[in-house]
């Protein structure tokens, strides 16, 4: 059995990244809404994060294009491998689409998002109050369909490395190669033996 | 190797529940997925692993959103339960000034807050402005009185250029510098049915509790509201940092001082105040200056304190509010006056009360915008000049 596929360097690193400012740009602005002293200071925060992400799920949907995706463990049946490529493709959906939702939402409120405290961006959706809601309602659901999403991906991963121990998390990690458990192979009985009952 | 059947059988089933029976090996039990088995340990391990991080991840978000650990703390759903417990639901309307009208015009900068403040709307120029005259409370059809207190909102820059956005009261200082005090304050004077006025002893131990609300209402005596809006002077109130293009920074208030006295309010109506505005409106342009007060650097931020008179002032440009609009869809009505919104060159202070205005008036918006619409009081076009 060969180590398991990576993918290449700068997607592993853009993965990440996104990861943290994802977790980060939610609590953020889960946190600034029911927030009234610190609400000032995160929304100018959490836009500069939303904008961020935004940029950088461009740049991963070019880089995407780029490279063939290391093969799947042979854990992944084919009706998971469409799970697979569905959530993958609602992530980065979700991901384009609620920080373009939360620009258009400010604009239709008549103000601009700034990023980084001076950059003002211009105004992607004409004044108008019932547009707002409209987008205002639609950024709180992304929101949560996105702790949905994200939730849901991360124990597909959890549950892959660590219940099949296929590696599937090592095609996204970093360091040590891990080299998956050869499959159909049950673990000896003395070694199941020993287990905490 | 399993047999090719149950493999076959185990395929089908994802996760498939295999007994092998009838054949020359004593039965035995295990569950796999796709041929890898699954055992007790793994089985632990994962669900384990997923149980913890959904608890995190979850827990979080719960914590985030003050679901969970945040006992009583006041959030903007709070305020808005408030306004809507002590002056009702009144769907469409603003949940504080909820009455009000539209006004537009334009902002003559002189340039002399450029010396202070690199904000481009305080450079030598003409910036067009919609705004907004209210009356304090969240009854859009309240009757007018003339100690309401008194709100305009401004807009200015608006709508494509770096936008400035304040809403001021015609007070000397504000009643309260915390969330808290403004909270408490808005039940200790809510109007009781009967006698039409406030509970007194709720009042009493409002104002024992919270002394810097009553210094306030002494100095508010001592500058009693003037006859209309026209003549009325609004004021932050709040403490704002104009930041000059040297990155000095200068604490201020500031102020729209009338050019102008008041036409007199009719002595019978509904919407006094209101009406004799709007028809000034009609028959000339309104004017006020607008003057930056400039503070020592030990000056309170605290908005229940008044600074000394001594002050600097800065006359920086000249306010000319032109017509009166009825709340509709795509003036003023629809602006959020943000204490927030701010261009660069004009930065909030530590003040707490700022940043919980915006938040409250965010939730405000929110749910006003999606909420069905009814026409506002005052309306334009049925004030004769």
């Amino acid at each position: 059995m060969t180590a398991a596929e990576r993918y290449p360097l700068r997607t592993r690193l853009l993965h990440w990244l996104t990861a943290v400012l994802v977790f980060a740009t939610l609590l953020v602005g889960f946190f600034m809404v029911s927030s009234l002293g610190s609400y000032g200071a995160l929304v100018s925060v959490h836009m500069t994060l939303g904008v961020s992400i935004l940029v950088i799920v461009v740049v991963r949907a070019a880089n995407r294009c780029t490279h063939r995706t290391p093969k799947l463990p042979s854990t992944v049946g084919g009706f998971e491998h469409k799970i697979v490529v569905g959530s993958e493709l609602s992530m980065y959906a979700l991901l384009l689409a609620q920080p373009l939702v939360g620009w258009a939402m400010v604009s239709a409120s008549g103000q601009r998002v700034v990023v980084f405290g001076v950059c003002s961006l211009p105004r992607i959706a004409p004044f108008d109050a019932d547009l707002y809601f409209g987008l205002r309602q639609t950024h709180s659901v992304l929101a949560y369909l996105l702790v949905a999403v994200v939730a849901a991906h991360v124990s597909a991963v959890l549950l892959h490395t660590l219940t099949l121990r296929d590696g599937m998390l090592s095609r996204m990690a970093f360091g040590r190669r891990a080299t998956p458990r050869k499959p159909n192979h049950p673990p000896a009985r003395a070694e199941r033996g020993k287990l905490p009952g | 190797m399993l047999p090719q059947r149950l493999v076959s059988l185990t395929r089908s089933s994802q996760l498939g529940v295999v007994r092998l029976v009838g054949v020359d090996q004593p039965p035995r039990t295990g569950l796999n997925w796709r041929g890898t088995p699954l055992t007790r340990r793994s089985m632990l391990l994962g669900f384990g692993a997923v149980g913890a991080f959904l608890a995190v991840d979850l827990g979080a978000v719960a914590y985030a959103n003050k679901w969970i650990g945040a006992g009583a703390a006041l959030t903007r759903a709070t305020f808005i339960a408030g306004f809507e417990s002590v002056f009702g639901t009144h769907p469409g309307f603003r949940r504080n000034h909820a009455k009000g009208v539209a006004v537009v015009g334009y902002l003559d900068a002189t340039g002399n807050g450029r010396e202070l403040s690199r904000a481009a709307v305080l450079g030598p120029g003409r910036y067009p402005v919609t705004g907004r005259f209210s009356l304090t409370g969240g009854n859009p059809f309240v009757t007018d009185a003339p100690g309401a207190a008194r709100g305009l909102g401004l807009a200015i820059g608006y709508p494509d250029g770096p936008q400035w956005r304040t809403a001021m009261l015609n007070l000397p200082v504000f009643p309260d510098n915390s969330p808290q005090g403004f909270y408490d304050r808005m039940f200790a004077s809510q109007v009781i049915a009967a006698t039409g006025k406030p509970d007194p002893a709720k009042m009493a131990a409002f104002l024992k509790a919270h002394p810097e609300t009553a210094a306030a209402m002494d100095v508010m005596k001592r500058h009693p509201p003037t006859p209309g809006f026209a003549d009325s002077t609004f004021s932050s109130l709040n403490v704002f940092h104009l930041i000059a293009e040297s990155g000095a920074r200068t604490p201020v208030r500031w102020s729209f001082v009338p050019r102008q006295a008041a036409f007199a309010p009719a002595a019978t109506g509904d919407d006094v105040l209101f009406d004799a505005l709007v028809r000034q409106l009609k028959t000339t342009p309104l004017q006020w200056d607008l003057h930056f007060t400039v503070g020592q650097p030990d000056d309170p931020i605290d908005p229940t304190l008044p600074w000394p008179s001594d002050r600097r002032v800065v006359d920086a440009g000249t306010l000319t509010l032109t017509a009166a609009e009825t709340e509709l869809a795509g003036n003023a009505r629809d602006v959020n006056f943000d204490p927030l919104v701010l261009p660069d060159g004009i930065e909030p202070s530590d003040d707490p009360l700022l940043s919980a205005r915006s938040a409250v008036y965010a939730a405000s918006y929110r749910a006003r915008t999606g909420e069905p619409k009814s026409p506002s009081a005052v309306q334009v076009d049925q004030v004769t000049p």
